[in-house]
């Protein structure tokens, strides 16, 4: 099972074992790690589960479509490696991903 | 607290699978039990009408959480078991099945149930192939009847009709939709936005009807639906019929309990309904609203999620006071819809870019202040409307309209 770490804004890591296709985001949920409210259940509607890709993690990951790159400018502090971790999704290929959680979502 | 102390959460939608586990979270440290009428793991909601009815998403993908989430937060799920009655002299619950169960704290998150359409009337209303569509096994069942070629009427032109329209045609099904208003969406959009939508469905090969009420709905010797008879005097022959009509709260177990009641449980800012050991969240509720002056009852998830949040701070002993603006959206085709604030008693209407396009936002302002905008594939532009309606920014409504302006630019923030 692939792999997530991810590392909350007080920087207290998490390492999360998730099923290959659900999403960053749910897995985050699921883990009951803090810092993701994800309002509108992962419909790329809300920028509410904003993180930032580990910089050794940039490259790997599919690009993110006009729609997620549209909500990502209005997210809270958007970086350039900022993703909505509702349109990331897990599998084999991103065993070892590295997701690091804004200090807040609104 | 004593480790017996028990939070009761009624409802296992959006607003109680939040409450239950945020209540955890908070440091709630006695039990907590979450019970709802449904077998199922607690879902999304909003795929029912769009990805899970089009046969894109499984039940698992839809999970609010996972089955183990439930277990990690020391949360009692208890699927199809139904509360009777709240007995709150006693601070007891008693379910269907004849158990009790006694609460230090109670949370209803009951939500609703679909309004009974008038021309379902009887035998109609257990025909095999007609549907309200709230639940998952509402959308099993409607998804059996969905064939390739099928007759599909859809009575209802609000969000979850054209929800449905939309995938319907996208499976090949012959699609009418009948509205009883003269335009769709009549209560919460302008005529120019309706007339959008009602252009978008007629373009995909949607009958869309509007000024027309189901009458009838006539059965064949089988006991299917057979005909949707029409205010208009037309006669539809159909092989399916799915009705959204609205929906009505369940209050009727905090009414019977004698909590204060009024087209939804009545919360504070905090969600605590008139008994300070009770609290209520989502799609049940209705709450005074400081942005709008007035109480609301809202059909919405971020509604649900933020209002179970702040029962569960509240019920840790601090206090959350709801703080959000409504905001919605709706997935038709490829559009990205989506919507902030309530337009009811606006004086102005301005449209920022083309109808044409199907790239525009509508605002709906009241003097200089932005009740409400629905935005159509100007995502930048809704993230902004938010901050406009939740903030009451001024505007000038004259230059509103001009696209050579960025709206980021005309916010005097």
């Amino acid at each position: 099972m692939p792999t997530l770490t991810v590392i909350e804004a007080n920087g207290r890591e998490h390492r999360i074992d998730v099923e290959a296709g659900k999403s960053a985001m749910q897995a985050v949920i699921d883990a009951m790690v803090p810092g993701i409210m994800a309002d509108c259940g992962g419909a790329c509607s809300c920028a509410t589960c904003h993180c930032y890709v580990d910089e050794s993690w940039a490259a790997a990951l599919p690009e993110p479509v006009l729609a997620e790159r549209e909500m990502l400018e209005c997210a809270l502090d958007p970086q350039p490696n900022s993703r909505l971790s509702c349109q990331i999704r897990i599998t084999q290929h991103t065993d070892g991903l590295v997701l690091r959680l804004p200090q807040s979502q609104v | 607290m004593t480790p017996e102390a028990l939070l009761l959460v009624v409802g296992a939608g959006h607003a109680g699978a939040e409450l239950a586990v945020q209540a955890r979270e908070c440091g709630w440290s006695g039990r907590i039990v979450l019970v709802g009428d449904e077998q199922a793991l607690p879902y999304h909601r909003p795929p029912l009408s769009k990805a899970y009815l089009a046969g894109e998403a499984t039940l698992d993908a839809i999970a609010l959480k996972a089955r183990v989430t439930y277990d990690k937060a020391h949360v009692e799920w208890q699927p199809g078991r139904h509360v009777a009655a709240i007995d709150r002299a006693t601070a007891t619950v008693r379910f269907s099945d004849g158990g009790t169960l006694p609460y230090t704290l109670l949370a209803l998150a009951t939500g609703g149930r679909p309004r009974p359409l008038p021309a379902a009337a009887g035998a109609a209303a257990q025909a095999p192939n007609f549907h309200y569509l709230r639940t998952l096994a509402d959308v099993d069942r409607i998804r059996a009847g969905f064939q390739q070629g099928g007759r599909l009427t859809i009575v209802g032109g609000g969000y979850i009709g054209l929800e449905v329209a939309a995938v319907a045609v996208k499976c090949g099904l012959k699609v009418t939709l009948l509205e009883a208003a003269e335009r769709v969406l009549a209560r919460v959009t302008a005529p120019p936005v309706s007339a959008f939508y009602e252009q978008v469905h007629r373009a995909a090969g949607v009958d869309l009807r509007t000024g027309v009420q189901a009458d009838r709905l006539v059965l064949d010797a089988s006991g299917r639906v057979a005909e949707v008879h029409c205010s208009d005097g037309e006669r539809i022959a159909t092989d399916l019929v799915i009705a959204g009509i609205g929906l009505l709260p369940n209050t009727e177990l905090a009414a019977a309990a004698g909590l204060r009641v009024d087209d939804g449980i009545l919360v504070d800012p905090c969600s605590r309904t008139s008994d300070p050991a009770i609290f209520a969240a989502g799609d049940c509720t209705r709450f005074m609203s400081p942005l709008y002056g007035r109480s609301l009852r809202l059909e919405s998830v971020p509604n649900a999620l933020e209002q179970a949040r702040c029962a569960a701070v509240t019920l840790c002993g601090q206090e959350r006071r709801q703080d959000n603006v409504p905001w919605f959206w709706s997935d038709q085709y490829e559009l990205k819809l989506k919507m902030v604030g309530l337009s009811q008693g606006h004086d102005r209407f301005v449209l920022r870019g083309s109808v044409e396009q199907r790239s525009f936002s509508a605002f709906y302002l009241k003097g200089t202040r932005v009740l409400a905008v629905d935005t159509v594939n100007r995502v930048p532009e809704f993230m902004l409307a938010k901050r406009l309606v939740a903030e009451r920014l001024p505007v000038d409504p004259e230059r509103l309209a001009d696209e050579g302006v960025p709206l980021k630019n005309q916010i005097a923030a």
